[in-house]
C-alpha cells in the first residue's frame, strides 16, 4: 500500500516537473524562435558573473528565460488597481493555471513499466472517462480568465475577459465535437486504451495511428486548441493594439507570469491531446512490448525497461514537436478579426465537426463491432 | 467504490456553505462563483458515490457552460449590487416561508427514516460507467431522451428567431426583434448597446 502510494506520488511529481520545465522551454523556444523568424538575434545577454562569456560559450539566451526573467517577474511590485476586487484579482491567475495543470494527470506517458513485481502504469491517473475529464477541466479554465478581467475594474480588461470567455466557450464546442468523433472511432474514453489501440501496423508497415482515421478531427482539434490557448492568430482577448493587454492589463509581476505560464501550459496540453488522439501517444513505430519488429521481418528484442523508456521519450518528443509547431503558427499568421473568429468557429468548425461525427458514426456502425 | 465518511462530510459541508454564499452575498458575480463552486462540489459528490460519468457531465455542462452564461448575462445586463437590495414583498416572503417549511418537513421525514435507508441494494459492477448510462438512456428512457432533444432543438430555433434582426446584417443600435415583444431578446439588446456606448472605442470614434 505504501509502495503504491509512493509510486503514485512519484508519477505526480514527474508529470508536474516535466510540464513546468517544458513550459519554460517553450517560452525560450518562442523567444529565440521568433527572433530567428524575424531575423533578429533575440535574448543573448544575461550571464552569471560573466562565467559563460569567460569560458567562451555561445549565449543562447537560456539564462534570460530560465533565471533572469522569473526573478525579475516575481520580485516586481505586485500592483492591484483601485476599486479592484482584491481577493478575486489574486485568485484569478491560479484559477486559470490550476485546471490546465491538473489535466496532465491523464497524459499517457507510456505503457506498463515493470519494476520488480510492480507493474507501473505510466499514466499518472488511470481514469476510464479521461476524455470527459479533459473536457471538464478545459471548461473550468474559462473562469480564471473571465474573473481576471472582471476583478481588475478596468474597461479594457473587462472587454478582454468577455472576448476570451466568448471565444473559449465557442471553440470548446468544436473541440468537444472533435474529441467525440475520436471517442466514437476508438470506442473508449480512456486515453491509455486509445494509445494501445493505435499499436500495430496496417499493410505490414504503416503504423495504425489515429491521424489516418480521423484527419478532420485532427485539424479541428489543432485549430480549436490554439483558440483555447488564446494565442495568435486567436489572441483577440489580448489584442494589444486595441485592448492594451486584454484580460491581464492590470496584472504585473508574479501574477502576470502565472497567466503567461497558463498560455504555454495550454499549448503543451493541446500537443498532449493531439499526440494521444492522433499520433499514437507513446507508440513508437514497429515497437512492441518485447522490442522492435521491423517490416520485412527483422527483430530487435529489448528488455521492458528500455521499451518503457523509449515510449516515454517518444511521447514527450511528439509533444514537443507539436508545441513547437503551434509556436511556428503563432509567428506565421496574422490575427483574425472578431467576426472572422466567430464565423470560423460557428459556421466553419461546428458544422464540419457535426458532419465528421455523423460520417464517423455511420462508418463505425457499418464496419461493425471490431 | 465508496468515499470515506470524512470526505463526504467535508464535501457536504462545502456544498451547504457554497449554497449559502449564493443567496447571502451582495455582489452578483460572487454569487455566480459560489453557485459554480456548489455545482462542482455536487459533481465531485456524484463521483464519490460511483456515478463518475454523471459527475463529470455535471461539471462540463453546469460549471463549464451554464455558469459562464450566467456570468455573461450579469455582465451584459450590467447588474449592480445596489439593484439587488432585498425588497419587502410580503407575497415572496410568504411563499418562501411555505417552501422552507416543506423542505424542513421533507428533511425531517428523510432523517427519521434513516434506519430504513441502510437497505440499499448493492450496485452493479459497472454502475456509473459511461456504457451503463448510455445503455439506459438509449433503451429504457429512449422516448424521454428524444423528447428532451426535441425540446432543446425548439429552444435553439426559438433563440435564433428572437435574436435575428429584421434588417439582416446591418443591425441598428436597438434591433427590432422578430417575435414582437421578446422577453429574452429585449434586455440583452439594450444591455449590449449600453456596453457599446460605454466602451472607450466608441468614445474615441
Amino acid at each position: 500500500m505504501t509502495i503504491e502510494l509512493l509510486i503514485g506520488a512519484i508519477k505526480a511529481i514527474v508529470i508536474v516537473v516535466l510540464v513546468l520545465g517544458l513550459t519554460t522551454m517553450m517560452l525560450w523556444f518562442e523567444r529565440k524562435g521568433s527572433a530567428l523568424i524575424q531575423d533578429r538575434i533575440g535574448a543573448n545577454r544575461a550571464d552569471i558573473f560573466g562565467i559563460g562569456k569567460r569560458l567562451g560559450l555561445p549565449n543562447f539566451g537560456f539564462i534570460n528565460t530560465v533565471l533572469a526573467d522569473p526573478i525579475k517577474m516575481f520580485t516586481k511590485e505586485d500592483f492591484v488597481p483601485d476599486g479592484a476586487d482584491r481577493a478575486l484579482h489574486a485568485l484569478a491567475p491560479f484559477l486559470a493555471l490550476f485546471p490546465v495543470i491538473i489535466t496532465f494527470a491523464v497524459a499517457p506517458m507510456g505503457d506498463i513499466l515493470r519494476v520488480g513485481r510492480y507493474n507501473i502504469d505510466l499514466q499518472p491517473a488511470n481514469l476510464n472517462v479521461a476524455a470527459l475529464y479533459v473536457l471538464a477541466t478545459i471548461g473550468i479554465g474559462v473562469y480564471g480568465i473571465a474573473l481576471g478581467g472582471w476583478a481588475s475594474n478596468n474597461r479594457w480588461a473587462m472587454l478582454g475577459a468577455i472576448r476570451a470567455s466568448a471565444q473559449m466557450i465557442s471553440y470548446e464546442i468544436a473541440m468537444g465535437l472533435a474529441i467525440i468523433a475520436v471517442v466514437v472511432t476508438y470506442g473508449t474514453l480512456d486515453l491509455q486504451a486509445m494509445c494501445r489501440i493505435q499499436g500495430g501496423v496496417w499493410f505490414g508497415w504503416l503504423p495504425r495511428w489515429g491521424i489516418l482515421l480521423q484527419p478532420v478531427s485532427f485539424v479541428m482539434l489543432l485549430i480549436a486548441g490554439m483558440a483555447e490557448s488564446k494565442r495568435v492568430p486567436f489572441d483577440l482577448p489580448e489584442g494589444e493594439s486595441e485592448l492594451v493587454a486584454g484580460y491581464f492589463t492590470e496584472y504585473s509581476g508574479g501574477k502576470q507570469a502565472v497567466f503567461m505560464m497558463t498560455d504555454f501550459a495550454e499549448v503543451l496540453l493541446v500537443a498532449v491531446l493531439i499526440t494521444t488522439f492522433f499520433f499514437g501517444g507513446w507508440q513508437v513505430p514497429w515497437l512492441y512490448r518485447d522490442g522492435f519488429h521491423f517490416p520485412g521481418g527483422a527483430h530487435l528484442l529489448m528488455p521492458n525497461l528500455i521499451v518503457a523508456l523509449l515510449e516515454f521519450v517518444a511521447f514527450w518528443v511528439k509533444v514537443v514537436i507539436f508545441s513547437c509547431f503551434q509556436i511556428l503558427i503563432r509567428w506565421t499568421l496574422p490575427r483574425l478579426r472578431y467576426d472572422q473568429l466567430m464565423r470560423l468557429g460557428w459556421k466553419g468548425l461546428v458544422p464540419l465537426g457535426l458532419i465528421n461525427l455523423v460520417v464517423t458514426a455511420f462508418v463505425v456502425v457499418v464496419a461493425g463491432d471490431k | 467504490m465508496t468515499m470515506p465518511p470524512l470526505v463526504f462530510a467535508f464535501l457536504a459541508a462545502l456544498a451547504i456553505i457554497a449554497s449559502l454564499g449564493v443567496i447571502l452575498q451582495r455582489n452578483p458575480v460572487h454569487c455566480v462563483l459560489s453557485f459554480a463552486l456548489a455545482l462542482t462540489d455536487i459533481g465531485v459528490l456524484f463521483m464519490g458515490l460511483g456515478a463518475v460519468t454523471v459527475g463529470f457531465l455535471q461539471i462540463v455542462v453546469y460549471v463549464g457552460a451554464i455558469m459562464i452564461l450566467f456570468l455573461f448575462v450579469i455582465w451584459l445586463l450590467n447588474i449592480q449590487a445596489d439593484a439587488l437590495k432585498p425588497r419587502g414583498n410580503l407575497g415572496i416572503k410568504f411563499a418562501g416561508a411555505i417552501g422552507a417549511a416543506a423542505l424542513a418537513a421533507e428533511l425531517f421525514v428523510t432523517f427519521s427514516s434513516y434506519p430504513r435507508m441502510r437497505e440499499i441494494r448493492t450496485m452493479p459492477p459497472d454502475f456509473g460507467s459511461i456504457a451503463s448510462v448510455a445503455r439506459m438512456l438509449f433503451s429504457d428512457y429512449l422516448v424521454a431522451f428524444e423528447v428532451t432533444s426535441l425540446l432543446l432543438l425548439a429552444a435553439i430555433v426559438g433563440a435564433i428567431a428572437l435574436a435575428r434582426t429584421t434588417t439582416g446584417a446591418a443591425s441598428p443600435a436597438l434591433p427590432v426583434t422578430v417575435g414582437g415583444d421578446a422577453p429574452a431578446g429585449a434586455p440583452v439588446d439594450a444591455a449590449s448597446s449600453s456596453i457599446a456606448s460605454g466602451s472607450p472605442a466608441r468614445e474615441h470614434a
